[in-house]
């Protein structure tokens, strides 16, 4: 297969009117990956997978779409990609089964339409028409008619919104196969979970542009903490004395202590701690190591105020 | 590879519990390893039957639909063709419906049927999603003229069918089976086109209602079963130069007063199709 990017974005641009929904936005997406675009409510993951996906025109900057252009080469990308829209898309009277028979018979090599509505877990509502399934097992049908044609790259516009705990996992396991069978996915979420469990990149979106990105562990890794409990009132300016510059180290609260580093919290750094403390005869309990989670990174990045 | 086989859905639960989540574990497809990426589009004229047969499926189950193209038009039909509702102003009242409900059912069907239909899908974002499969515009035109041709043909079956045990005897000739055909696919035209126009330009709702209201217009004003002679001499021109004037007027000079080709109503409705859908190519949104 070529080694051209599943997707590679540079410097997009896309405006409503007045509004700029993606403000030079810049991401690639390796081939037969996970690359999850998270993101804020109205941080721009919809617009920047739509100019993908042909259905809006960038205003500027250069978006490629396994190697081609999403508008120009509008008719070779339809056969190569898979969508699912992050709502609807499916004519509200036609049943389940038929609905994904009929999108397999667009499609030269499909799934067989059966077995993926097993896959799915819709086995059972083959014959339900697609108004009268749950919101579930809409966003489940709309997953399975995206992946039906064996597309090399699958959009996929938060595929796990408002999923039972058992939908989600089936969900993610088969995105998870999706990726061993070596589909490229590109996948919009706003669940760090998920990101955390199914990405191997995952890209923070934020008023238009890309805030963080790279391996889950490479957000989270770096930026350790050190957590521990004492007898109150320790003296932190004698304990910040004996660590690497930069270190932060804190009571809160009364009897618990953290010390923050802006690297890895290594061996040395938990030995200075220790040797610290025996000296002045403190046992430090709980020791704990912590790395900050997707979601602290996340939320650190992109403010705790409610969006719209 | 032999992985362990997948363990049995978790029909454990108690018997009262839903069941739809012991569907979820997968055998197959998730256990067998997923297949490897392989595209590629089917052959265009299986896609356009593909969608075609989904879009006539959906229509027969729906009933709003069935009312509009199939019931009220027979209705109409059988009460008009039997009773001397209104002076038709000639004796041959049966010869003079058929040719009105014929031209209802393309109304019916082209016009109305469509527009509600392909408003509504425009607002469930199937025609977007459909935007993304193998299947181009072009590919969608052809299934949704498919559908309506043969929903149509369906019609006049059935209405031809009504309409002989009727008693109605059509003026046979050349002209007529020339004719007949063109008016029919002309009006399909020219239907198609305003309908389309319709909802690809308002929202949903809009189209709705924009399009039953001048289906009860043009069922009115468009000789369907009241004749343009009953309007006053000044408007009668103009009534004719409307694509449901136009054909049922073209329908009637033939099969019941075994005219020539009408050339001014084909003419007529061949100029409405390509205005509307030159229109409808321009204005029409897919989301």
């Amino acid at each position: 297969m070529s080694n051209l990017p599943a997707v590679q974005i540079d410097g997009l641009v896309k405006r409503y009117r007045s509004v700029t929904a993606v403000a030079g936005l810049s991401l690639r997406a390796e081939r037969a990956r996970v690359t999850a675009i998270l993101g804020p409510n109205g941080a721009g993951k919809t617009t920047t997978i739509e100019v993908c996906e042909g259905y809006r025109k960038a205003d500027g900057g250069t978006v490629r779409v396994l190697g081609l252009d999403p508008v120009a080469d509008a008719r070779e990308l339809r056969t190569r990609v898979g969508v699912m829209l992050q709502a609807g898309g499916v004519p509200t009277t036609a049943r389940a089964g038929e609905y994904l028979r009929v999108m397999a018979g667009f499609y030269a090599h499909p799934l067989d339409p059966s077995q993926l509505l097993a896959a799915v877990g819709l086995t059972g509502s083959a014959r339900t028409p697609y108004k009268q399934l749950s919101g579930g097992q809409q966003q489940r049908l709309a997953l399975a008619a995206a992946v039906v044609g064996r597309p090399e790259l699958v959009f996929l516009d938060e595929p796990t919104a408002g999923l039972d705990p058992q939908a989600r996992h089936a969900t993610w396991e088969l995105i998870e196969g999706l990726r061993r069978g070596g589909t490229s996915v590109i996948l919009a979420t706003h669940y760090m979970e998920e990101a955390e469990r199914l990405a191997d990149r995952v890209v923070i979106v934020d008023h238009g542009q890309v805030v963080a990105s790279g391996a889950p562990a490479e957000l989270t890794g770096s930026d350790g903490q050190l957590r521990f409990r004492a007898e109150p009132g320790l003296d932190l300016a004698g304990l910040l004395a004996a660590l690497p510059a930069g270190a932060i180290a804190k009571e809160s609260p009364s009897g618990h202590y953290l010390v923050e580093v802006s690297d890895r919290v290594d061996p040395q750094l938990i030995a200075s701690v220790t040797a610290w403390c025996a000296e002045r005869g403190v046992l430090a309990r709980d020791l704990q190591i912590e790395s900050r989670t997707l979601e602290d990174l996340f939320l650190e990045l992109t403010g705790r105020g409610l969006r719209a | 590879m032999t992985e362990p086989a997948v363990t049995e859905p978790a029909v454990a639960e108690s018997p009262g519990s839903e069941p739809a989540v012991t569907d979820i574990a997968t055998p197959g497809l998730l256990s067998a390893g997923w297949p490897a990426p392989a595209p590629g589009a089917a052959p265009l004229p299986r896609m356009v039957r593909r969608q075609a047969a989904l879009e006539l499926r959906t229509l027969a189950r729906n009933g709003e639909q069935l009312l509009l193209t199939l019931i009220i038009p027979i209705l109409l039909l059988i009460a008009f063709g039997h009773e001397n509702l209104v002076s038709v102003g000639t004796s041959n009242r049966i010869g003079f419906v058929v040719p009105g409900i014929l031209a209802l059912a393309v109304l019916s069907t082209a016009f109305t049927g469509q527009a509600i239909g392909t408003g509504f899908e425009r607002r469930y974002g199937v025609l977007k999603r459909l935007g993304a499969t193998p299947l181009s515009r072009r590919g969608l035109i052809a299934a949704k003229t498919l559908t309506v041709l043969t929903v149509e043909l369906g019609q006049f079956a059935i209405v031809l069918l009504i309409g002989a045990l009727m008693g109605w005897r059509p003026a046979a000739s050349l002209a007529a089976a020339v004719s007949v055909p063109l008016l029919l696919l002309a009006g399909t035209a020219a239907f198609s086109g305003l309908g389309l126009l319709l909802a690809g330009t308002l929202r949903a709702e809009a189209t709705l209602a924009g399009a039953n209201l001048l289906y009860l217009v043009m069922l009115g004003l468009g000789g369907v079963l009241f004749p343009l002679t009953k309007f006053p001499a000044a408007a009668r021109p103009v009534l004719r130069l409307l694509p449901a004037g136009a054909l049922s007027d073209g329908l009637r000079a033939v099969l019941a007063h075994s005219a020539g080709l009408p050339a001014r109503d084909l003419l007529v409705l061949c100029a409405w199709a390509a205005v509307a859908i030159a229109l409808a190519v321009r204005t029409f949104r897919w989301e």
